[in-house]
């Protein structure tokens, strides 16, 4: 009867843009539910207004109806309990590793900031490279730094825009599997936003679908492979296809053993 | 490797050495009393050491354009920034800058003598007007240009509009007011030259103006000429000097 | 395209305020303006007792000095000078910046010379310029051809620099001549920043000429500013000047603005 309140809530998200064709529908009737600790992915094409979604619930623009709760409280602002992950071009190029990954802890006192970034620093495998600056880092590690920054507040909550878009495949896969890491040790709920199936299904504990035109959830996905994942594994690809169907491509050539649904 | 080293030193001093040559074969072939030979500017130069005035008007004229120039740094940057973050800002001021800017600085002087007397407020105040302008539209252009995702990423640890504008704003236009100061700085002593004629009795242009005026003593117009040459070449130097430090390299991809 | 409305977050916060995107009330274009006319106006009433006029005496002094037309003779003289010495600047700094921006060599001997001349204000050498010219038009032109040479030369040859070398070698893959790359190549590829520096060029000249006319000719809007201080104080029409020259200089820059188009249409 008395469910826990879940960590994030979106309900009826509708957001529009002005072009200059006149007013267009960008997402409609957005409604999801995360819990504390879980990993959902956001998965759609791009133009499907998922990185709008991630904005909105990240409190950068306001939906022009609905409204998103966070532990039951509505969201009016940004705030550094959650923070934003962008793709690695976040990171600020006047500062160096440390000052980037130290950024948030200003008000805090001295040593204790140096235990934090220290900390952050380590967890991201960077140690060594704490006085570089970002453009004499390599992509990958410009994204670990991202990631620092964020887990040195140690906010409740991640939202992560394509954070790995622009990364060569190798390096993709190896962010993944520390991502995974560094969310198995510190369980924080993690929204992130992708158009790679794959980086879906190794990821998230459930996948949101969405189509685009305008930008609805189709449908929620559980992925239920135990952790670490076997990416060979007949129950992956299965999942992959489902998904791969969902968005409505083609592939066919497995059958498609449905999951449970969740919600239309 | 010895090639391009002797290159590298040879061929500016060659160039330098041909074009001073000229000059002296000109002076010497035309048979001129007035225009002075290089050997008299050198000349020229030493006398003006021993006079022990060089040191004053030079520190003169350098305080003037850093007294100007750094009031227009205080008023330009955050006005310019302030322009670049509020689109209506950037539309209601836009029309006044771009009207104000054509304006030679030195057309203003009548109305700085009036308002303060010939001197060095005066003198100050033109400065100020040469470099406020470049520095305003800069700064406002180095903001419109910083990616949306800085600012986002600065809301979102909790910056107040004060703070955002100390540690991302700021530091982000960095590279682009540098470049804009070089700019500025040339504009202004540029000006300062041409404001000293006009408006005082010390400084670098007030030694060329008083050395025609005294005597049409040219080899001091000239030495005070290339005396001004080099201290803005100095300047720019210095400036260029600035764009090596490690936090701002990244606004200057390498050649 | 931007978001219908934001967040009620303080001003600076605001996302859809950045950037000179969307629609754009006329109205606000006039607010600066109208503010700064009014703060003038009021500085002046509470002064009381100043030399400095007020806006409405300026209007009246523009209206003079179009009725007694001597601002159309000023103005020409002005324009006379900046045109040709502008244009005798680039006439000969094009061909020199080309050769600088292309023979390495070239540039290794003569940046030294150019870096010294270039920050000798323009204004330095009217004393030499005076001495070698005479007080007069040609006078006024040397040192506007100097004001405009130096920022030219420099663009130019950093323009030619800056075309990348697979440009480059995509030409001589065609076997273009090194006349032809010059031609076909190098120069089309410049020529957008080379105009950019032509542009500002012109804003420096036209600094320029009113401060030279300030000090070695009799005639020209700088000139016209000296005169009407130095004839019976008349402070409005100076300021009236002022506001004139502020004007042509808005026009002049929307002149190259405009070429810069039409070229960039053309080469396209």
């Amino acid at each position: 009867m008395t469910r826990p309140i879940p960590k994030l809530r979106l309900r009826g998200l509708h957001a529009r843009f002005l072009s200059s064709q006149g007013e267009r529908s960008v997402l409609e009737d957005v409604n999801l539910e995360v819990e504390t600790g879980e990993f959902v992915c956001l998965l759609g094409p791009s133009g499907c207004g998922k990185s709008t979604l991630l904005n909105i619930v990240g409190g950068f623009l306001a939906p022009a109806a609905g409204e998103v709760l966070v532990d039951g409280q509505p969201v009016t602002g940004p705030d550094p309990r959650r923070i934003f992950v962008f793709q690695e071009r976040g990171t600020f190029p006047w500062l160096t590793v440390e000052g980037n990954i130290g950024f948030g802890l200003a008000r805090r006192p001295g040593p204790e900031r140096r235990e934090r970034v220290a900390r952050a620093v380590a967890r991201v495998g960077l140690t060594g490279f704490e006085h570089a600056y970002p453009h004499e880092l390599s992509g990958g590690m410009k994204q670990r730094v991202e990631v620092a920054r964020a887990l040195a507040v140690d906010p409740d909550v991640l939202y992560m825009d394509e954070p790995f878009g622009a990364l060569d495949s190798i390096t993709r896969l190896e962010m993944r599997a520390e991502l995974l890491r560094i969310w198995s040790e510190a369980r924080k709920t993690v929204l992130f936003v992708t158009h790679d199936i794959d980086e879906s299904v190794q990821l998230a504990d459930r996948v949101a679908v969405m189509s685009a035109r305008p930008g609805r959830i189709r449908r929620v996905v559980d992925i239920d492979l135990p952790r670490p994942r076997d990416l060979s594994a007949p129950r992956y690809l299965a999942l992959r296809d489902t998904l791969m169907a969902e968005l409505g491509l083609a592939h066919g050539v497995r059958a498609i053993t449905p999951p449970r649904q969740e919600r239309a | 490797m010895t090639r391009r080293r002797l290159e590298h030193w040879g061929l500016p001093l060659l160039a330098s050495a041909v074009l001073v040559s000229l000059w002296h074969l000109a002076v010497v072939q035309t048979g001129t009393k007035v225009f002075p030979s290089p050997a008299a500017v050198v000349r020229g130069l030493g006398e003006l050491l021993r006079r022990g005035v060089l040191g004053t008007y030079l520190l003169d004229s350098l305080r003037r354009v850093a007294l100007g120039t750094g009031l227009a740094v205080l008023l330009g940057v955050p006005l310019g920034s302030w322009m670049g973050l509020r689109r209506e800002a950037a539309l209601a001021m836009d029309p006044v800058v771009q009207w104000l800017r054509p304006i030679s600085p030195l057309a203003w002087s009548p109305l700085a003598i009036v308002l303060w007397g010939v001197g060095e407020p005066a003198t100050v105040f033109l400065i100020f007007l040469a470099a406020i302008f470049p520095l305003t539209t800069a700064a406002t252009s180095a903001v419109q240009a910083i990616p949306e995702v800085h600012l986002r990423a600065g809301r979102n640890f909790g910056l107040g509009p004060g703070a955002l504008w100390l540690r991302v704003l700021l530091p982000a236009s960095i590279p682009d007011l540098l470049v804009a100061l070089r700019i500025t700085l040339g504009i202004a002593w540029l000006v300062v030259v041409a404001a000293e004629m006009l408006a005082v009795d010390s400084g670098l242009g007030y030694l060329i103006i008083d050395a025609r005026n005294a005597g049409k003593r040219y080899d001091l117009v000239v030495a005070g000429m290339l005396l001004i040459g080099c201290v803005g070449w100095a300047i720019d130097a210095g400036v260029r000097r600035l764009e090596r430090l490690r936090p701002v390299r990244w606004g200057f991809p390498e050649q | 395209m931007r978001h219908l409305k934001t967040l009620p977050i303080p001003p600076t916060h605001d996302v859809s305020g950045r950037g000179l995107a969307g629609p754009r009330p006329l109205g606000l274009r006039f607010v600066g303006l109208v503010g700064l006319v009014l703060a003038w106006a009021l500085a002046v009433a509470l002064a009381g007792a100043t030399p400095v006029p007020s806006p409405r005496r300026v209007a009246e002094g523009i209206w003079e000095l179009v009725q007694r037309q001597v601002i159309f003779r000023h103005t020409v003289a002005s324009l006379f000078r900046v045109t040709w010495g502008y244009l005798a600047a680039l006439g000969v700094a094009l061909p020199l910046g080309l050769m600088l921006g292309w023979f390495r060599r070239g540039e290794l001997a003569l940046s030294p010379l150019l870096q010294v001349l270039r920050p000798i204000s323009p204004l330095a050498w009217i004393p030499i310029s005076i001495l070698w010219f005479g007080v007069g038009d040609v006078s006024a032109i040397f040192i506007l051809f100097l004001a405009s040479f130096f920022p030219l030369v420099t663009t130019v040859a950093s323009a030619v620099r800056g075309v990348p070398e697979v440009h480059l070698r995509a030409g001589r893959n065609f076997g273009l001549t090194p006349a032809a790359l010059l031609w076909r190549v190098v120069l089309p590829a410049a020529l957008p920043r080379i105009f950019v520096g032509m542009r500002l060029t012109l804003g420096v000249a036209w600094l320029v000429v009113v401060a030279a006319e300030m000090l070695g000719v009799d005639s020209g809007l700088g000139f016209l500013i000296l005169d009407a201080r130095n004839a019976g104080n008349r402070y409005d029409l100076v300021m009236a000047t002022l506001v004139l020259i502020g004007g042509i200089g808005v026009g002049l820059d929307a002149f190259m603005r405009w070429l810069q188009r039409a070229m960039d249409g053309s080469t396209r």
